[in-house]
């Protein structure tokens, strides 16, 4: 089962909610890995849609096995490539020939639905009209408060900064304009007393 | 000196002005526009502002919500354009009938419930009849900044097309004007269709035209944030009923002709509010207990609001029943 119940947190952290087919003339849809299951679930509900979507999918790894299934709703387009920094080029085309009306569906990881996010928005759409719904890997999109750096694909709090080599405390607090969470040094006071890691929820 | 609607007494800051013109335009519809006697620039206020106008009318005072419809780049004069409605409750033919040049008024800060989005690549204006208003400050703004925006403008005749042919001449190709009386009509599900993404869209006009927009929108897969509306109610008159204000510990007689808004003022009860057409929320009121319907006419409470019976909206809402007693 790829779908996961966030915990209530704080108001900066983003919540998910599940694929509904809109209105719309076109439609844009962009997964990663087990997020290709969520518009699985999303043609279910809809026999036209496929037929005006543009599907941008990043299998990377754990969806190899749905691609094939993917191509077989038959989207009005497809695309599938090795990381979601391969396909940013054709997202901003897409967003940038795109008309009012346009609806997005962002599914899989959190750092893809929040870089994805970051596009639509920035092409003009408000941030609350777009859907999202997690699948898959609970790994977070994390920024160094100190050093800036970006650390991908974070699964145990504490973690060890890409960039600077920092212990950071893994937080809840997210930045829309990064697309991360925050990170902040754990053992700033006591250098080296640093907790053991553990597995983000768990 | 602050605008805030968090101030001691009920409504926003006043400014007292001087009538500096009357423009008639039309048979209906007259531009008044006003300065300060002592001088003093305007406050400033975005485009889609609106004013209320005190009007002392043989005692009884009226107070009205307009548009600011000049340029906010001015600080030296306030206009509204007012259309004299023969069947309304009296405000605007009292602005029609007795205001002149040299008249001394009063006005409240400006309050903007309707203002542009900024963050908008394109803006488009739909406006019916004297709906135009707020356009006239949106357009004049956005010119100053070199915005994208064009004009939708429906009105009954060419006669009644008040700026229909002052926009027409100053910007060309961005005003388009139909005429119900030659059975032009503003073609939406097209317009709609084919906008870049980013754009957003403003109705001003009657309350048809404001539903037809928001659910033709919708329709189309518009996202709800990017349509934007104002509508300002008049109170309409019913039945009088009494209320009972715990608060203030009186009870008081709401006439036919009057608005509870008005009544609570009329008997000296310092009610907030700012826009009294129902629109921003202000006059809020919790019922304590009500035996009776309400007649909820508000575009600020949503549907679950109106069905639970523990709030009014005084200023467009009122009561036909027994009892009624508000936390005021």
């Amino acid at each position: 089962m790829s779908k996961f119940q966030f915990p209530e947190s704080i108001a900066s952290r983003p919540t998910y909610g599940s694929l509904k087919s809109r209105p719309g003339k076109a439609h844009l849809m962009i997964a990663d890995a087990e997020g290709a299951e969520a518009i699985l679930d999303l043609a279910a509900q809809d026999a036209g849609l496929m037929a005006k979507s543009h599907v941008i999918y990043i299998p990377s790894g754990s969806g190899a096995g749905l691609s094939e299934r993917l191509r077989g709703l038959k989207p009005a387009q497809y695309y599938e490539g090795p990381s979601y920094a391969a396909a940013v080029p054709r997202i901003r085309r897409v967003l940038s020939d795109a008309h009012m009306g346009l609806q997005v569906y962002l599914c899989g990881t959190e750092g893809l639905m929040g870089q994805a996010m970051n596009e639509a928005t920035a092409a003009g759409i408000p941030h609350s009209a777009i859907q999202t719904e997690h699948r898959g890997s609970i790994a977070r999109r994390m920024q160094c408060v100190h050093c800036k750096g970006i650390t991908e694909n974070v699964t145990t709090d504490p973690f060890v900064c890409a960039h600077c080599g920092l212990n950071l405390f893994v937080r809840d607090h997210y930045s829309r304009r990064l697309a991360a969470f925050q990170g902040v040094c754990i053992d700033a006071e006591d250098p080296g007393n640093v907790p053991n890691p553990v597995e983000l929820y768990k | 000196m602050t605008a805030a609607p968090q101030n001691t007494k009920a409504g926003a800051e006043k400014i007292a002005v001087t009538v500096s013109a009357v423009v008639p335009l039309n048979d209906l519809v007259t531009r008044f526009e006003f300065t300060r006697p002592d001088g003093a620039a305007f406050p400033p206020f975005s485009a889609g502002a609106h004013t209320v106008v005190e009007m002392r009318d043989q005692g009884r005072t009226r107070l009205n919500p307009y548009s600011l419809m000049s340029d906010p780049s001015d600080p030296s004069i306030y206009a509204i354009s007012v259309r004299r409605d023969d069947q309304g409750r009296g405000g605007s033919l009292f602005m029609h009938r007795n205001v002149k040049v040299g008249d001394a008024m009063t006005l409240t800060y400006p309050v903007n419930l309707f203002s542009l989005d900024l963050r908008g690549r394109k803006h488009v204006f739909l406006a019916g009849g004297i709906g135009i208003t707020p356009f006239m400050a949106m357009i004049a703004q956005l010119e100053q900044s070199n915005g994208n925006w064009e004009l939708h403008y429906a009105c009954r005749s060419e006669a009644l097309g008040t700026y229909a042919d002052q926009l027409r001449s100053h910007y060309p190709n961005k005003v388009h004007v139909y005429f119900d009386d030659q059975n032009q009509a503003i073609g939406l599900e097209d317009l709609l269709d084919g906008q870049p993404l980013g754009t957003h869209v403003y109705v001003c006009g009657p309350k048809g035209m404001i539903d037809w927009v928001h659910t033709t929108a919708a329709e189309h897969g518009w996202p709800s944030e990017n349509v934007h509306s104002e509508e300002f109610l008049a109170p309409q008159p019913g039945k009088p009923f009494e209320v009972r204000l715990c608060k203030s510990d009186i009870t008081i007689q709401v006439g036919e002709h009057e608005s509870l808004l008005e009544a609570m003022e009329r008997c000296g009860v310092d009610a907030p509010f700012l826009c009294r057409g129902g629109a921003c929320g202000q006059c809020e009121t919790d019922v304590v207990e009500a035996d009776g319907e309400f007649v909820h006419r508000d575009h600020w409470l949503d549907d679950d609001d109106h069905a639970c019976g523990k709030k009014i909206m005084p200023c467009v809402s009122r009561f036909v029943g027994k009892t009624l007693v508000l936390d005021r």
